[in-house]
């Protein structure tokens, strides 16, 4: 386990329990505002000293109230990207990143190079764009050599373009850092791109923790996700670019057509399928203009309040949600352990939802 | 200096040598007295608030003779300081310079404390989190940021040490070469016959100091606005 958190502390009007154990790899505490989020990252930071609890990274002990072991904010060696970037501003873009001592030589070129730095380093702040300066906040982080990452909603402050534009960095240092990370988000697409454990919060309490595939494919979850926002994951493999403009994918129950996906062939990605946007069919539907077909078993059916119902759906060993109306199910007379077929069509799926697959821990 | 004469010139260089020494021994006072009001959070703050800002408000002439209470020979400060150290303060050009302290340390706070609530606390977490000391944290983001801030009220300061006139003329008189000061030169010059000219010339002195400290240090606050927001 590379995070360890078991922290309690009471605020006038909130009280915060919260216990999980995080691998490595991208770890994503998810959860409305409000929730606890931000107060959990700030007490693995050490800028907020919970009550009680502890706290430790990579076994290294950060906080024990119980044996009074408080490490100081600047010997936890741990990166912090906050949502409003913090870049010092008397400083130029160089003079950010190599504020931690220990931010020299060949780090300092790779980090530039990941984060496309190259062309503002001799900027200020003052001159950088929202998207520039977030990613100069997580070039400072990293350069810092943190035995972890901590992101604090980095995007949050960001509107829809800059955040497409610094996903695909995220993807990247997520992949090739190799620093494990916990990520902090309310944005349900954040969670489906980046993480590879969620830990679920709810009113200061952890609701459920677990593989993100696992909890993203649970019906259950639906209703905390957002039902607009709720999907699965599915992995797959880039077979070929067609000359309409659509990539073949090869996926667990069949190919896969999507717009064009800017990976070579042979690249595993994941896709994130929104549960919204998939038809249910009992028998194989013909003269259809959806492309993908999807054969699976229903694993499960979940009946919230409202006039939905969430499916769960096997297909070849992944799984795959279905956000469809009480009446249709029982119309289709659904139930668990039959065949059916998920149709979805194509143009469903854009860049957003596609990323790169979770790192194994 | 052919525009003033020995008299005149002779106030003129004793003022400056008192407010140099005023601020250059407040100075270190000034920034954590500063540093404390804007960011302790202690009970008692508002008061100590209001008695660094006292010698703005009380009548000069009651400062200088609280001062000499304390500071005079037989006071309980100054009477310690001449029996352990042998420093005498009263009726000195250092007891001048002590006097314009104290009367220029509410400018000099109060320029400073500006500087510094203008300093997001969230960039000294930052500069935590990436592994730097209280101390480095202080000196390599705190100090930069406000350090127009700190010139402004140490240039504030300095003009209102030259100009010092009720407290000093109380606590250390008016004698001069020792504690004839500028203000002290035109107030005696105004007293003698003929004595209209020079006074005159030291005004012309004074006015100059003033308005160039003012334009100095509203180029400083400028510029501690102008480095916060990181252009």
């Amino acid at each position: 386990m590379s995070l360890s958190v078991a922290i309690r502390h009471s605020f006038a009007d909130f009280a915060l329990d919260v216990g999980f154990d995080a691998p490595a790899g991208v770890t994503v505490l998810f959860g409305h505002s409000g929730s606890g989020k931000s107060t959990v990252v700030k007490a693995v930071a050490g800028l907020l000293r919970p009550d009680a609890g502890r706290i430790s990274v990579n076994g290294r002990v950060l906080l024990d109230t119980a044996s009074r072991v408080s490490v100081p904010v600047h010997r936890r060696g741990l990166g912090y990207v906050f949502q409003d970037g913090r870049l010092f501003p008397h400083l130029t873009v160089q003079g950010n990143l190599t504020y931690a001592r220990r931010a020299t030589g060949d780090r300092f070129d790779s980090v530039v190079d990941i984060l496309g730095l190259g062309r503002l380093l001799d900027r200020r702040p003052g001159a950088l764009s929202g998207g520039e300066a977030q990613r100069v906040a997580i070039g400072r982080a990293l350069l810092s050599d943190p035995a972890m990452l901590l992101m604090d909603e980095p995007l949050a402050a960001l509107d829809a373009p800059r955040k497409a534009e610094i996903l695909p960095f995220l993807d990247r240092l997520c992949s090739e850092s190799g620093v494990p990370i916990l990520y902090v988000t309310h944005a349900v697409a954040e969670v489906a791109r980046l993480a590879s454990h969620i830990v679920l919060l709810e009113n200061g309490r952890v609701l459920r923790s677990g593989p993100a595939a696992q909890l993203l494919a649970d019906p259950a979850l639906v209703p905390h996700m957002g039902v607009r926002d709720a999907g699965a994951l599915l992995n797959a493999r880039v077979v070929a670019h067609h000359p309409d403009g659509l990539t073949e994918l090869a996926g667990p129950g069949g190919p896969l057509f999507l717009p064009g996906v800017s990976r070579a062939p042979g690249d595993r990605i994941r896709v994130r399928i929104l549960a919204q946007d998939v038809i249910l069919t009992r028998t194989r539907p013909k003269g259809l203009s959806a492309l993908n077909i999807l054969e699976g078993t229903i694993r499960t059916m979940h009946h919230g309040d409202g006039p939905g119902v969430v499916v769960q759906l096997a297909v070849g060993d992944e799984h795959l949600l279905a956000r469809i109306t009480r009446r249709s199910a029982e119309t289709l007379e659904l139930a668990t352990g039959q065949t059916c077929f998920a149709v979805l069509k194509s143009v469903a799926v854009s860049q957003v939802d596609i990323a790169e697959p979770a790192p194994t821990p | 200096m052919a525009f003033l004469g020995p008299d005149e010139w002779q106030a003129v260089a004793l003022s400056l040598k008192v407010a140099c020494l005023a601020v250059a021994a407040s100075l270190p006072f000034g920034l954590g007295m500063a540093l404390l009001l804007a960011r302790g959070r202690f009970p008692g703050r508002h008061l100590l608030n209001g008695i660094v800002h006292l010698p703005l408000i009380l009548p000069p002439v009651v400062t200088g003779y609280v001062l000499l209470l304390g500071f005079g020979r037989r006071g309980p400060i100054g009477g310690f300081l001449e029996s352990v150290f042998g420093i005498v303060v009263a009726f000195r050009w250092t007891g001048a310079a002590l006097a314009a302290a104290i009367m220029a340390f509410p400018l000099m706070v109060r320029a400073m404390r500006l500087a510094i609530e203008s300093v997001d606390p969230g960039l000294e977490e930052a500069a935590a989190t990436l592994g730097a000391s209280r101390l480095r944290v202080f000196l390599t983001v705190t100090l930069p940021l406000i350090l127009p801030g700190v010139i402004a009220g140490a240039i504030l300061a300095f003009a209102k040490a030259m100009g010092e006139f009720g407290a000093t003329i109380t606590f250390v008189s008016n004698i001069p070469g020792e504690t004839r000061t500028v203000p002290s030169a035109i107030y005696a010059f105004l007293q003698v016959p003929g004595g209209e000219a020079s006074a005159l010339r030291l005004v012309v002195v004074s006015v100059v100091v003033a308005m160039a400290a003012l334009v100095v240090s509203e180029v400083m606050a400028r510029r501690v606005t102008a480095r916060v927001a990181g252009r």
